[in-house]
């Protein structure tokens, strides 16, 4: 099998009102070293064929046709052979 | 006129459109979203709620039920489209409107009367409105943030294809009166073909005497005079 890490983020044009909140928190509770917060998605996804080169393709598609808004979110992945659960 | 209105699982305005196009003596039918025949349409409400619980992206999962292949024809054919609230978002995430709908600056949930004025007199939605009137039409959302690239907006601005603005209760638009940080106060917009509305204050929830504002008839009226 191979697991897929899909990470779905904000595009650094966009605005992440989660991202400023949890920032402020973090200034509240004394960390003023933090200099900026962006809340994104991390997606897990396990794929039942160990055929790498399909698994790009098919995480490539998913990534684009649901997982992502292209107006407002990027994606990336990686990839790795893990064992059946 | 013949309405349509889709029921997704999740959708809780359904029902309250239903009624305001009966009682303007309409014919309406519901369309589950996994039908994949319209029933013939003169106009079809996507309307508000929590379609597929809202997971993922409010909208996003929408995208793959049926029925929507059916509207998307349906609107590439020049007929009219109007999305209220997650409405609204599923237009964005299926591509017949620009653009996203993002969570509103606060965080929260906002759910309260709002004034918007619409801005644009040339398309059937808003013809017989007044720019700069100030129509009180409730909102209720938690991602009703507009959100374009600068590029989009020039676009749309160029186009005259912003539908709403939200503004004050003298019809100014203003940096207090946008309750949710959407960019330059958009509350609602067309298609470039203008026969797709997209908006997220609900005129279907203020469109007759028992409620406090009947602002919302305006528009329901605007797009009757196309038909008569």
């Amino acid at each position: 099998m191979i697991k897929a890490k899909v990470f779905v983020t904000l595009k650094p044009s966009v605005l992440d009102p989660q991202g400023k909140q949890v920032m402020n928190s973090l200034h509240s509770i004394g960390y003023d070293n933090i200099e900026e917060v962006r809340v994104s998605k991390f997606i897990e996804i396990k794929l039942k064929s160990d055929d790498l080169e399909r698994a790009e393709d098919e995480i490539h598609e998913i990534c684009e046709k649901l997982l992502a808004n292209p107006n407002t979110e990027t994606y990336s992945w990686n990839l790795e052979h893990i064992t059946g659960e | 006129m013949k309405i349509n209105v889709i029921s997704f699982p999740g959708s809780n305005c359904d029902h309250d459109a239903f009624h305001i196009g009966k009682i303007r003596g309409h014919q309406v039918d519901f369309v589950w979203h996994k039908d994949n025949n319209l029933i013939n349409p003169d106009l079809i409400i996507i309307p508000g709620g929590f379609s597929y619980g809202d997971y993922l992206r409010c909208g996003a999962i929408a995208k793959f039920s049926p029925i929507i292949a059916e509207v998307i024809k349906f609107a590439k054919q020049g007929g009219l489209v109007m999305g209220i609230c997650n409405g609204f978002q599923i237009l964005t995430e299926i591509g017949l409107l620009p653009g996203a709908l993002m969570m509103n600056e606060s965080l929260k949930f906002i759910c309260q009367h709002q004034f918007i004025t619409s801005v644009n007199r040339d398309s059937v939605y808003t013809k017989g409105l007044t720019p700069g009137k100030a129509l009180d039409i409730p909102i209720a959302h938690k991602e009703g943030n507009y959100f374009i690239s600068n590029d989009g907006l020039k676009s749309l601005q160029d186009k005259d294809l912003i539908a709403f603005r939200y503004c004050n209760e003298l019809g100014e638009i203003t940096k207090e009166s946008n309750p949710n940080g959407a960019i330059d106060n958009i509350a609602g917009i067309l298609n470039e073909d203008k026969n797709v509305l997209g908006m997220m204050p609900h005129p279907e929830r203020a469109a007759e005497d028992k409620v406090i504002s009947q602002d919302g008839q305006e528009i329901f009226s605007s797009i009757e005079k196309f038909f008569t």
